[in-house]
């Protein structure tokens, strides 16, 4: 694995309020060029929120969130796109009622500063224009494995091939910094494996930074690092796989505190 | 002749601004219980340059166009820029739509609502044809650019067409924008038809109308609207007959379809599709 760059992402103080309930409180950390970088974390510990603060969705309460140095806390999510940031999302949100190809055509054509009128009297341009997009779509929708059901509705492909469009769609827009929102949730071993191999892939093909947050820790694991540990909101740890494994705060977070299940067998 | 001409001629009339409500709320999402007025915009503007100001025609039918796309932009910008979601949108434009209906009625120059009497006779069929075919041609290519793939992706989900790149907001208003030119024209069209305009024909009743044929057309397609448009004109007057039965006959149809095929008559498909890419399992359009 090549040694982590500079900072991609950085986070600083990064706290989000809703109402009286505070579900980001003032987290802190760095995504490293290059790298497959984990957030995990039981239920509820605030990692979408996290993502939302990242990409503009939600604006944070307070803090900064530096991306290749510039500020991008409380810019708007399609400015934050552009920058090169993108993502996913734990649950799926395509274009259902468009095919696989429109899904990733839009975030292709929104890139490009095309003429209104040429579009509206449809000149040479514009279509020479829209049959170069439409080749980079099918590259991409190939280069992951859906070439074929380029022509499909979004709604109508078998669940592990929605979650692979959503990537493709997130790819579309030339992203540095690529956020995936629980992956894996809903696939069994085998199709976990496979995504494995895919995020691999993918971080080796389109040159890009990843953060995921996943609740299979097989998966975590083997392919993350550094991993982040949140929990209530806040930043529990963060280290290699095998430092967070062997952190007894992870392992109290997740499987509740030792000691007290030592009272219970003794008594 | 000269009367099946005639609805003929009002049914293109309605189908351009009906086209101009499908890319609005068929394929950006967002409902309008107020594009009438747009089209009540278009039709005293170019009636009023036509009627005290001789303005060539075709310039009043495009000054009405340019009209109902400005106004639009008075209830577009604030609104929109809200975020209001769909429902208190189309509540939010009906205030408006209500609203520029009662300006018409005390205006000086639009004779109040008594209304503009003796338009000069401007619109004939070959016209209004022409302007029907450019609309779907300009409607078409529009929805295939890029602004008209952010519009679909807004409807499909705002969330994660703003995460694809797309300007919610901009997208949003220019839509409206279109559609708004779309009714004006419409609006133009009818006045130099009708050869008389009053302000009570710009009223929700004629903005439900207008969201009926959409809906029951189906969301999401140009050709299922501009059908339905054309059957709500046509059938009316073929049950002439009928007499009273046949404003029943009317709400009938619009309940079976909704209770048949609540995607609309075409769904999200186009006519087109129906003739090409026969042999394509999952490329046919599914609600």
């Amino acid at each position: 694995m090549k040694t982590p760059g500079k900072a991609l992402l950085s986070v600083k103080g990064l706290t989000k309020d809703f109402g009286g309930i505070r579900a980001v409180d003032s987290f802190s950390f760095d995504v490293h060029e290059g790298s497959i970088t984990g957030i995990i974390g039981p239920n509820g510990a605030g990692k979408t929120t996290v993502f939302n603060l990242v990409t503009g969705i939600y604006r944070p309460t307070a803090g900064s969130i530096f991306f290749e140095g510039e500020e991008m806390a409380g810019l708007r999510p399609d400015k934050i796109v552009r920058k090169g940031i993108a993502r996913t999302f734990q649950n799926i949100r395509l274009f259902n009622r468009r095919t696989c190809l429109d899904n990733v055509l839009t975030p292709l054509l929104q890139r490009e500063r095309c003429s209104f009128t040429g579009a509206l009297f449809g000149t040479p341009g514009a279509r020479r224009l829209e049959r170069e997009l439409h080749g980079r779509a099918i590259e991409l929708l190939s280069a992951l494995g859906l070439g074929k059901y380029a022509s499909w509705q979004a709604n109508t492909l078998p669940y592990g091939l929605q979650r692979k469009l959503e990537i493709a769609r997130a790819l579309a827009t030339e992203p540095k910094l690529l956020l995936l929102d629980e992956p894996a949730a809903g696939m069994n071993p085998e199709e976990t494996r496979a995504l494995a191999d895919l995020v691999a892939e993918v971080r080796w093909k389109f040159n890009v930074t990843m953060l995921l947050i996943e609740h299979h820790m097989d998966l975590v694991m083997k392919i993350c690092t550094p991993i982040v540990v949140m929990n209530f909101g806040a930043l529990l740890a963060a280290g290699t796989p095998d430092e967070v494994r062997e952190n007894p705060e992870v392992v109290a977070a997740y499987l509740g505190k030792g000691k007290k299940t030592n009272e219970c067998t003794s008594g | 002749m000269d009367y099946i001409l005639s609805i003929i001629i009002l049914a293109c009339i309605n189908m351009i601004a009906v086209l101009g409500l499908s890319i609005f709320t068929g394929f950006t999402g967002l409902f309008s219980l107020g594009h009438a007025a747009f089209v009540g915009v278009g039709a005293y503007t170019s009636a009023i340059l036509t009627y005290y100001y001789y303005v060539p025609f075709p310039l009043a039918l495009a000054a009405g166009a340019a009209a109902a796309g400005l106004v639009s932009l008075i209830i577009g910008i604030p609104t929109l820029r809200a975020k209001l979601r769909s429902d208190y949108f189309a509540i939010a434009i009906l205030g408006f739509g209500e609203a520029l209906r009662v300006v018409l009625e005390n205006l000086e120059i639009t004779n109040g609502a008594r209304g503009l009497p003796g338009i000069d006779n401007f619109t004939t069929f070959p016209i209004v044809l022409a302007c029907l075919a450019l609309g779907v041609f300009f409607a078409r290519n529009f929805l295939r650019s890029r602004w008209g793939a952010a519009c679909i992706a807004i409807r499909e989900d705002p969330i994660a067409a703003e995460m694809a790149g797309v300007r919610l907001f901009r997208t949003r208003l220019l839509s409206l924008v279109v559609s708004a030119v779309y009714c004006g024209l419409s609006g133009g069209l009818l006045a130099h038809f009708l050869s008389f305009i009053q302000p009570v024909m710009f009223t929700l009743v004629q903005s439900t109308q207008l969201l009926a044929a959409v809906i029951a057309g189906g969301m999401g397609s140009l050709s299922g609207p501009l059908i339905a448009s054309f059957v709500f004109i046509g059938l009316p007057e073929a049950l002439r007959v009928a007499q009273m039965w046949r404003l029943v006959a009317y709400g009938l149809l619009l309940v079976l379809i909704m209770v048949y095929r609540p995607q609309g008559l075409m769904g999200y498909s186009e006519l087109s599709s129906f003739f090409k890419r026969k042999s394509n399992p999952g490329g046919r359009v599914q609600p």
